[in-house]
């Protein structure tokens, strides 16, 4: 059933494509039909099944003369990334109910990358995970071309050439193991049994890792990430932040860490404490967490501030799959789902609540605006994003990066005190953020004064109260009660380390 | 070898002569008086049908070829890869005349139409050619035919241009081809590729070798042109650009596919393998031995020289497209820098069918996608008078059909999954992969890979312009129902054989399965 997901939102952008262009509230209707079945499936198969072991979905041969089959299996991993997916896409198509432009080529683009990325999340052959990933592509790229805003078009464009980029990594990475595996499957666990030789997983580890990893926003091939959030329409940014990014972070886990293990093993020689492919990308995730909260504390753009915090989140996944022991790994997948829900929810108050009505998002600017009266809605829900953000107990983000820390801590103390610092600074660009945005105490200047009173904003729709209200839910339940995703991510990890991917 | 046999074999070129001979009598005779319309859709009609006789004659030409009076070595083969680069052939044939339907830019329509059709037994010809002579007259006759197409749009300077500079250029390289040829006989005493390569075996274990690299040379000059590959790819961009469009179509598709199943006729006398820089052929002694084949090897130049010019196709073809701003121009350098994609396939030829079957693959289906993006490319020239870049502003709003075609088959140039390009490339890569996965194959493959990430650069500047930026001219966009089926076909082909890739490969190697 899981696999009708993948499916649906085919379906609904072909459907969405050849809708009447005049129709934007059927288009609307017909995108919220799709995204929400989605996401009933998601949670259906969630709830019938324990996801113990995995379960493979559908395994037909696909182009029998090289072997590769059209394999859809679910892991624990998976089927919260699925059920990230599918909140996510509720949430961006309530958050893009004011699109009219164009309404029902927007939706068909979005469902196309909804689908792609439920593709990646069940595919179990690596060709078929290559292909749905290079689906995911090509839609993202008309997404914020057409609909964005602040120099969509360079924005775009580097988003699909820095992912094009990666995802040839990724094909030299996979044309390597099936030419050396003797070229009879693409299976994951086919090449996985097949005992590729140390030195190309030497080579073919970083190469995939970083290929994959350019898409997670890992420092310094994170440089698309900000520029790309901020051109993006709001529903783009949050599927960017929410789950693009952890297409990324998900093809690390599951393909270069899961098909090139020996990869990571010592080099036999260090350079100041680095000894290992895996030293090498730990340090740069506790650079990108550092690095990306540092940046976010000086940006006087709103959404930029949400999207480089949105690299320093990101790095706590890449750090906590370095740490290859089992709570560190655990953390990572937890923080891929609470970024995931968190990320969206910044960007959907910032891009769509607060910039659709004051139409800047210049922090000095929003500074003598009085926001936090005039639009107590968005500023309650900004507190409360925000430390979820922070990481406060009680919401999702604490016991993932928690378990991020302690792994570190396993793995290299020193990782874990760096990342300390990033954690720090992530408090303090919150709470600038919001205190500037929200609870400014500087009096507006006269210029800014309008003469006829301060107008009054639009009121906050449905669309824009249940999406905030479905985020925060999930990520405060998640929070309060973690279990229920960490029973189904525990035991999927403890395989994929025992022996990479079997 | 008889008078009987020699038709049996080239029946199917036999029957695109006639269409071509009745097509000029009926269009010059009988419908003298007609209206162009009338006229243009008779005589591709009669072209297509002319094609679909053809196809129809494939499966009763001879088995195993025709042979030398008293020997067993092939002159002309039939079956295996030939007859599939055939068939590829007469169905990317007939769609390119479909693109004629509704031309402007000649009265001669019945003159078009007989030129393309004699072209495309050129083309057949080579593709089944197996001896040095038989392989340059059916060269001269598909390219004669281009140089013809290209200059067919009279009114146009550029259409005279571009001709000229294909004619001038190919007549050169027809010149070095022959020389090189002239010096394979000399060396070897035989015209047969097969005998060729076994008399290089022994001209190599005398000493011969310095003429036989001056020979090769020779020819990869040669067939460089033909195939629009570095350095001897001047005319392409001059040639895509003036030619009308059904003929820049033919030129990029068919001809590009008998000039490349020529390669793989040569690629499969001659397998060689790259073993580090030793470039080592390793020929069949017998070619039809009862025993099984007997291998010999030798050093050679021939893949080092594929090799490179492999490279600077890639490399020159992408990087030189980034800078185009007429469509038809970007056309052209990225189809030199496909050509340079499918000689790495070439340049690591594998023993078994693998990578003839692999080239043929991304030889036809680009055919098939290049011929659809020049007639997108045409329609919307005709409304707006020229190919640029610009004229593509708003295409979405204009023509959604037509836009979504383009997208299709623009992508699929990419590589983009799950389109057919990228199985092609795939498919090319891992065959390559296969013969040699280290080293010099390894690394071409790697830069092959990261030229496409560039070429995405250049096919989504045109995407942009059609989905993307605000219409200059937002009237509607028409387009002649007939052509816009056959391109909304076209991309319908490229989108279903790229989610079902067996399709194409299980037919291919149906024909495979009897040698």
């Amino acid at each position: 059933m899981l696999a009708w997901t993948i499916y649906l939102s085919f379906a609904g952008a072909l459907l969405e494509a050849i809708l009447p262009k005049s129709k934007p509230a059927l288009a609307r209707g017909v995108a919220l039909a799709v995204a929400l079945a989605g996401l009933l499936l998601a949670v259906a198969c969630f709830a019938a099944n324990t996801w113990q072991t995995r379960v493979v979905l559908t395994d037909v041969p696909w182009v029998p003369w090289m072997g590769i089959r059209y394999t859809l299996a679910a892991d624990g991993i998976s089927i919260v990334l699925v059920l990230l997916t599918g909140l996510a896409a509720v949430a961006g198509v309530l958050f893009s109910w004011n699109i009219d432009l164009r309404t029902n080529e927007f939706f068909a683009f979005y469902l196309a990358l909804i689908g792609g990325v439920y593709g990646v999340f069940l595919s179990y052959d690596l060709f078929l995970l290559f292909v749905f990933y290079e689906i995911a592509i090509v839609p993202k790229y008309f997404l914020i071309a057409i609909w964005g805003s602040t120099r969509r078009e360079y924005g775009a464009m580097k988003l699909a050439l820095y992912s094009f980029v990666g995802s040839a990594m990724v094909l030299i990475g996979l044309l390597g193991s099936y030419a050396l595996s003797g070229g009879h499957s693409t299976g994951l666990v086919d090449l996985g049994q097949a005992n590729l030789p140390v030195h190309f997983q030497m080579w073919a580890f970083p190469l995939v890792f970083v290929g994959f990893g350019i898409l997670a926003g890992m420092w310094p091939f994170h440089t698309w990430a900000p520029t790309g959030h901020v051109a993006a329409p709001t529903a783009a940014s949050m599927l960017l932040a929410g789950v693009v990014m952890k297409l990324g972070a998900y093809g690390c886990l599951r393909v270069a860490m899961g098909l090139f293990p020996r990869g990571m093993d010592p080099w036999g020689f260090s350079f100041i404490g680095i000894g290992s492919w895996r030293d090498v990308f730990a340090v740069l995730a506790v650079i990108g967490i550092v690095y990306g909260a540092l940046v976010a504390l000086v940006q006087s753009d709103f959404k930029f501030v949400i999207g480089y915090s949105s690299v320093s989140h990101m790095g706590f996944v890449l750090l906590g799959l370095m740490t290859l022991n089992q709570i560190g790994v655990t953390g990572a997948v937890l923080q891929m789902f609470s970024h995931g829900v968190i990320a969206g929810l910044l960007f959907a108050i910032v891009g769509r609540i607060v910039y659709e009505r004051t139409h800047t998002r210049d922090l000095t600017e929003l500074e003598g605006m009085y926001l936090g009266k005039r639009m107590p809605f968005a500023a309650w829900a900004f507190v409360i994003a925000g430390v979820a953000s922070m990481g406060l107990p009680g919401f999702s983000g604490f016991v993932a990066e928690l378990q991020v820390l302690v792994g570190s801590w396993y793995a290299k103390p020193w990782w874990t005190a760096a990342t300390g610092v990033g954690i720090v600074v992530g408090v303090a660009y919150t709470w600038r953020a919001l205190q500037k945005a929200f609870f400014s105490d500087r009096l507006p200047r006269p210029d800014e004064h309008p003469k006829t009173g301060w107008p009054k904003f639009d009121a906050i729709t449905w669309p824009e109260a249940t999406g905030v209200g479905m985020l925060l839910a999930a990520s405060l339940f998640v929070g309060l009660y973690p279990r229920i995703l960490l029973n189904v991510i525990e035991p999927a990890v403890r395989t994929l380390l025992a022996g990479g991917v079997r | 070898m008889n008078y009987g046999d020699l038709f049996r074999v080239t029946l199917p070129e036999t029957v695109l002569e006639i269409a071509a001979l009745l097509v000029l009598v009926i269009d010059l005779g009988l419908l003298r008086k007609a209206a162009l319309k009338t006229r243009a859709a008779v005589a591709v009609l009669l072209g297509e049908v002319g094609c679909g006789v053809a196809l129809l004659t494939l499966q009763f030409q001879a088995q195993g070829g025709l042979t030398y009076p008293g020997s067993r070595d092939v002159v002309l083969a039939a079956g295996g890869s030939a007859a599939v680069a055939q068939t590829g052939l007469l169905v990317l044939t007939v769609l390119s005349l479909f693109l004629l339907i509704d031309s402007t830019f000649t009265r001669h329509v019945g003159e078009f139409v007989a030129v393309t059709l004699m072209a495309a037994a050129g083309g057949m010809l080579i593709a089944s050619a197996q001896d040095l002579l038989v392989i340059f007259v059916g060269l001269e006759l598909l390219s004669l035919g281009l140089y013809i197409l290209t200059a067919f749009a009279k009114q146009s300077g550029k259409s005279a241009e571009g001709a000229m500079k294909y004619y001038l250029f190919g007549g050169m390289s027809a010149a070095f081809l022959l020389f090189g040829f002239s010096y394979l006989y000399g060396i070897t005493g035989s015209t047969n590729l097969h005998r060729v390569m076994l008399g290089l075996y022994s001209a190599n274990a005398a000493q011969a070798a310095p003429l036989e690299y001056l020979a090769l040379v020779m020819i990869a000059a040669g067939l460089g042109f033909k195939v629009a590959a570095v350095p001897f790819h001047l005319w392409a961009p001059d040639a895509y650009e003036g030619a009308p469009a059904p003929g820049a179509a033919f030129i990029a598709s068919v001809s590009k596919v008998a000039s490349f199943a020529l390669l793989i006729s040569i690629g499969t006398a001659a397998w060689h393998v790259f073993d580090g820089m030793q470039g080592r052929v390793t020929i069949s002694a017998e070619f039809h031995a009862q025993s099984g084949p007997v291998y010999l090897g030798f050093r050679s130049a021939w893949g080092e020289l594929l090799m490179v010019m492999a490279l600077v196709s890639m490399v020159v073809g992408n990087l030189a497209a980034l800078a185009q701003t007429n469509v038809r121009r970007l056309l052209a350098y990225s189809a030199i820098a496909h050509a340079g994609y499918i000689l790495l396939g070439l340049a690591f030829f594998s023993y078994g069918p693998r990578s003839g079957q692999a080239i043929l693959y991304y030889v036809l289906t680009y055919g098939l996608t290049t011929i659809g993006a020049f007639g997108a490319v045409a329609v919307v020239e005709r409304a707006s008078g020229n190919a640029d870049m610009d004229a593509f502003l708003g295409l979405s709003r204009r023509n959604p059909l037509l836009a979504a075609v383009l997208l299709v088959l623009f992508l699929s140039l990419a590589g983009i999954p799950p389109l057919v390009g990228f199985w092609a490339k795939f498919n090319l890569f891992a065959a390559v992969l296969a013969v040699y996965p280290a080293g010099f194959g390894l690394g071409l493959v790697i830069l092959a890979l990261a030229m496409s990430a560039v070429s995405l650069y250049y096919y989504l500047q045109v995407l942009k312009r059609a989905y993307v930026m605000p219409a200059v001219d937002t009237t509607a966009l028409k387009a002649n129902p007939v052509t816009l089926m056959v391109l909304v076909l076209i991309a319908a082909g490229v989108v279903a054989l790229g989610c079902f890739p067996a399709l194409l490969q299980g037919w291919m190697q149906s024909f495979y399965a009897g040698m």
